[in-house]
């Protein structure tokens, strides 16, 4: 239970660090906060050649308000930063509310947001909260940049669109429309765990409380983050009544998710779990965008 | 395979160490400084067994490399004690019989002590939650977190 051999770099730049990616390719690994990797490393289920260690680069971590009102992270910047920070108590509640549920104190301390987006797990909170939230990757090659949207980033199990030689450099997080209410619900079987199941909802209401715009974003759901787009179809310009939440929350959860079986859960246990949730997260929503 | 030389502060002493850039941290506690105190669980960060604090935060040594930790004060359940006498921590869990079989109990004096640093005034839900990393087989949990309670009062 150690990892292989390989060789290391540390670079200070980001420049320096697309350098070594370039040269190396599919042999190398980019290394930020290591708690998915390492351990992946020490059971060998990862060998890579090269590490290029990303903790050395300065300017990577940060929380920064922008002029549009959005909020631009780091992708060095650590879970426990993103904890404790009061701009994203502020301008991403729902981060904010995300943030204890990420596994424990230890891992919090090391593991990063560009981490676990690059990372593309999708029982990770944050890959189905960046969807939730419409976020935006910047993403650095040696020739440029590039931005992608955080639905076109992840490609399906641990598979982004980023090549070996790029790097997740920024996420920007737009800011919420007026009347906006947010919920974050999941299941595990140990809270920290990785869940069974959850749901990120967003919910913008109109000026008579009619549903302006509805998001619902699952994890553990399917091989990436999973967006049920019929059931916000759905809510659409609707009062948001028990019927109305109702009936979304059994489209997204009978027809729209695919989870598995495992030894944990069977699909269909699964998909009960999701339609309790949806429901439940519609509501918190609902008051929050009333309180708004 | 290449070796680097890296400096850093171990309980307070400073340290140089010639290290191989696969050596996670809690190998090289363990194999190259003989602090076997910090044990080697699950090597997933699921046991929080190799818990040691880097920069005053509590870190899962099985899943950083030593290498990382150049520049870094590193602290062990080597380093609680003060000149032979143990912290309250280390006394309140003997105290409280939070320690059975003892192989947790490195990993969570740290992840306690790291808790009481910040808070020195926790509740039971803070406490519960400090140590939601650290698995103990042996206790059932009730008698750690009354010691963690008590070592506040101490200090
Ligand atoms: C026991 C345990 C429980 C966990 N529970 C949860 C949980 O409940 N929820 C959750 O969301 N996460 C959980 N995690 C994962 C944790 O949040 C990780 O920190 C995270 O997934 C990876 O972030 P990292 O910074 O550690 O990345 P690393 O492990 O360093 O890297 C992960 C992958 O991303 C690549 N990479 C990293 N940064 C970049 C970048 N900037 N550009 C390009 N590629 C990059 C690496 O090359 C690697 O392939 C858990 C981990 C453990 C060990």
């Amino acid at each position: 239970m150690k990892p292989p051999p390989f060789e290391y770099y540390a670079p200070t730049t980001v420049e320096e660090a697309l350098v070594h990616l370039a040269e190396h390719g599919y042999d190398a690994k980019p290394l930020a906060g290591g708690q998915s990797l390492i351990p992946m490393m020490n059971f060998r289920l990862a060998q890579p050649a090269v590490i290029v260690d990303l903790n050395n680069i300065e300017g990577l971590s940060f929380i920064r308000p922008e002029d549009d009102g959005s909020l631009a992270v780091g992708a060095m910047t650590r879970h426990q930063m993103v904890e404790k920070s009061e701009l994203i108590v502020e301008k991403a509640p729902l981060v904010h509310e995300t943030m204890p549920q990420i596994a424990t104190s230890q891992i919090r301390s090391r593991g990063t947001f560009g981490g676990s987006l690059a990372h593309a797990d999708p029982s990770a909170e944050l890959v189905c909260v960046s969807v939730a939230l419409d976020g935006e990757f910047k993403i650095a090659n040696q020739s440029g940049e590039r931005w992608v949207p955080a639905k076109d980033f992840f490609l399906g199990l641990f598979t982004s669109v980023l090549e070996p030689e790029e790097l997740l450099v920024e996420i920007k997080l737009p800011p919420f429309p007026e009347r906006t209410g947010w919920s974050l619900k999941e299941i595990a079987r140990r809270p920290h765990d990785f869940c069974l199941i959850g749901v990120a909802a967003v919910l913008t209401l109109d000026e008579n409380n009619k549903c302006q715009g509805a998001k619902l974003v699952y994890l553990s759901a399917g091989d990436g983050p999973v967006e049920a787009t019929q059931a916000a179809e759905l809510l659409k310009g609707q009062d948001m009544t028990d019927e109305a939440i109702r009936a979304a929350a059994e489209k997204a959860s009978a027809e729209e998710i695919d989870p598995s079986s495992d030894i944990h859960a069977t699909a269909e246990f699964r998909r009960h779990l999701a339609n309790v949730l949806t429901r439940r997260a519609l509501k918190e929503a609902l008051d929050r965008a009333k309180g708004n | 395979m290449a070796y680097h030389k890296i400096t850093l502060t171990v309980n307070g002493e400073a340290e140089q160490v010639d290290v191989s850039s696969n050596m996670t941290l809690l190998r090289m506690l363990r194999e190259k400084m003989g602090k076997t105190g910090t044990k080697n669980g699950c090597a997933a960060g699921e046991c929080g067994a190799c818990t040691v604090m880097v920069d005053g935060e509590p870190v899962n040594s099985c899943m950083m490399l030593a290498i990382e930790c150049d520049g870094k004060e590193i602290v062990t359940v080597e380093g609680l004690a003060d000149n032979g006498h143990l912290a309250p921590i280390q006394e309140a869990i003997i105290d409280s019989g939070g320690v059975q079989c003892g192989f947790c109990t490195p990993g969570i004096l740290i992840a306690s002590q790291a808790l009481l640093d910040r808070n020195p005034n926790p509740s039971q839900a803070e406490i519960q939650e400090a140590l939601v990393g650290n698995l103990c087989r042996c206790t059932g949990y009730v008698r750690i977190i009354e010691a963690v309670q008590a070592a506040a009062k101490m200090v």
